[in-house]
């Protein structure tokens, strides 16, 4: 079967530019500074300026709670820059964080805009301070102050279970049991991010890590431990999508976008899924296949969320890269999953080492990577296909990006 | 049954939780411990336990939806050893745990496995409901928790 643009419309969409504030642990700058610095370098690097941008996308749109999990907003950046808007969007109920890029692809297929700024801006780091994450957890300040759970947290916060390290922890144990994954297997994927965040210089956490001191470091909740779980941190990421025929008008060539999964089949809770060793990244990733020609053998490298290394293993599987239960033996030892592997892997060090930028940080590599821009972790043997992925439990959108058409 | 919890008495003081704020909806499986039952909402037309509860039956739409008692029994689907003080709970380390009631494929609760070592937990283990009460206000909430079946 062969597909074209008018059955797959978002291949009348392109990434043309992608920027990044400055990154840190803890910045302590202001949020929506950070947000612009991200845009302004994304619009810069596409080679338009803002009377170009006419549409917004954005997740999660503006939140307060948790602290620093929200650095701005639709109408924040609209008005920073005075944007002249004809469509736009910013919300948490999406196929994951990059739902909202997907979006924007949708909206420029559909002629609703034709340059979209899309941007995700954190300061979790500065947020927690030194509190550390229960500083932001429901309940971290101490009594309950007459707050009552409702919604799915009212199913797992009266079990003191407010993380989704718990609720990936669960999934993991699961597989560990139905597969026979180890410790040592799933920790390949946090050495891999360590490895390629060394020769990342905004990375956040940059030393040299060994299988010993992943097996060695605190336990969370098992058999996740410390390093299976992402560093909080600030900064913002920003991507423009544009529509295809602007191409000869943009600065470098664009990244084309082959197919987007956004599938939601699933019961969408991280308890009632109806298989707990997989996720909603099970039905996106089957999805996205669906809508083109290309298979994973094609894939040159992949950037895939990992919030919890586990949930990249589940990517990896849903993605085909490996059969259903073989994420385990499929990352051991490492050598697939290296720059230099069979599937270079979160080669800008993840948001386990490189920091949690949720999500754009994935699609931004994918570019970097495709624009043989990425310096010194630069994939070699100019990588034509890439996929980028986010989200976990039931949160799950991918795109599937080509340097050519 | 309900395991006697006074919530009133520093001996027995159940741990710090935040509780659930009770609905109509919600009211019957979060005070059903008073007299040591689990309750679930289920289908008067289909019969299908439908957790967590809405208004309207997930498979047949029928709106006749009231307050199942289970039996309490369950299967250990999977747990984690929590080692992380997210927020006041539990003496660390506690287990939480995604149990399946028997009554039917694939009814899931999150929980925590009580009354039982560490080391003796076992995937597919039989599990059975025990209740904590925690009086907050004019409620009384039972939380379920589950231990090991046959623990006195």
């Amino acid at each position: 079967m062969t597909f074209d643009a008018n059955d797959i419309i978002e291949r009348r969409s392109v990434i043309s530019g992608a920027g990044q504030s400055d990154i840190g642990r803890r910045l302590f700058r202001d949020p929506l500074e950070l947000t612009l610095d991200a845009c302004l370098a994304a619009i810069a690097d596409a080679g338009l300026t803002t009377a170009d941008i006419d549409g917004i996308a954005t997740y999660p749109g503006p939140m307060s709670v948790p602290a620093g999990f929200s650095g701005a907003g639709v109408v924040d950046v609209q008005d920073a820059l005075r944007l002249e808007l004809g469509w736009w969007t910013g919300g948490i109920e999406l196929p994951g964080q990059l739902g909202s890029v997907i979006n924007a692809c949708l909206a420029v297929a559909a002629g609703l805009a034709t340059h979209v700024l899309c941007f995700r801006s954190v300061f979790e780091g500065s947020a927690q301070g030194t509190g550390g994450r229960s500083s932001v957890m429901p309940g971290g300040g101490g009594g309950s102050g007459g707050y009552r759970a409702t919604g799915f947290m009212e199913w797992t916060l009266p079990f003191a279970a407010p993380s989704a390290a718990i609720w990936v922890a669960m999934m993991a144990q699961r597989h560990f049991h139905e597969f026979g994954t180890t410790r040592e297997q799933l920790g390949q994927i946090a050495l891999n991010a360590r490895k390629n965040a060394a020769v990342n210089p905004n990375a956040i956490y940059r030393d040299s890590m060994t299988l010993d001191d992943y097996l060695g470091i605190r336990m969370i909740s098992t058999p996740l431990s410390l390093y299976d779980c992402d560093v909080p941190c600030d900064g913002a990421t920003a991507v423009i999508v544009s529509r295809a025929e602007t191409a000869p008008d943009l600065r470098k060539p664009p990244i084309h976008v082959e197919a987007v999964g956004t599938a939601l089949r699933g019961r969408p809770s991280w308890d009632q899924f109806d298989d707990l060793t997989t996720m909603a990244c099970r039905d996106a990733a089957a999805q996205l296949w669906g809508r083109t020609d290309l298979t994973p053998t094609d894939v040159d490298l992949a950037e895939m969320y990992d919030g919890f290394s586990f949930i990249t293993m589940a990517w990896l599987e849903a993605m085909g890269f490996c059969g259903k239960g073989e994420g385990g033996p499929f990352v051991e030892g490492g050598q697939r999953i290296a720059r230099d592997g069979v599937l270079p892997l979160n080669t800008h060090g993840g948001q386990l080492s490189a920091g949690r930028l949720h999500g754009y940080g994935f699609l931004h590599e994918a570019c970097l990577q495709l624009w043989e821009e990425a310096g010194e972790r630069q994939v070699a043997g100019s990588p034509e296909v890439g996929v980028a992925c986010a989200g976990g439990g039931p949160l799950a959108g991918a795109l599937l990006l080509t340097k050519h058409r | 049954m309900a395991s006697e919890t006074n919530a009133m008495s520093d001996e027995t003081a159940p741990p710090f939780r935040l509780l659930p704020r009770l609905t109509d909806l919600n009211r019957a499986f979060w005070t059903g411990g008073a007299v040591g039952e689990l309750r679930m909402a289920a289908c008067g037309a289909c019969g299908y336990i439908n957790h967590p509860p809405t208004p309207i039956c997930p498979l047949c739409h029928s709106k006749d939806q009231a307050p199942r008692t289970l039996s309490g029994r369950a299967l250990l689907h999977t747990y984690t050893v929590n080692y992380q003080p997210w927020m006041p709970g539990p003496e660390l380390p506690f287990v939480v745990a995604i149990v399946e009631l028997v009554e039917q494929d694939g009814l899931r609760l999150t929980t925590n496995l009580v009354n039982c070592d560490i080391d003796k937990i076992k995937m597919g283990m039989p599990v059975k409901v025990t209740f904590e009460a925690h009086v907050d206000g004019d409620d009384t909430i039972y939380i379920p928790l589950f231990e090991p079946e046959g623990t006195l």
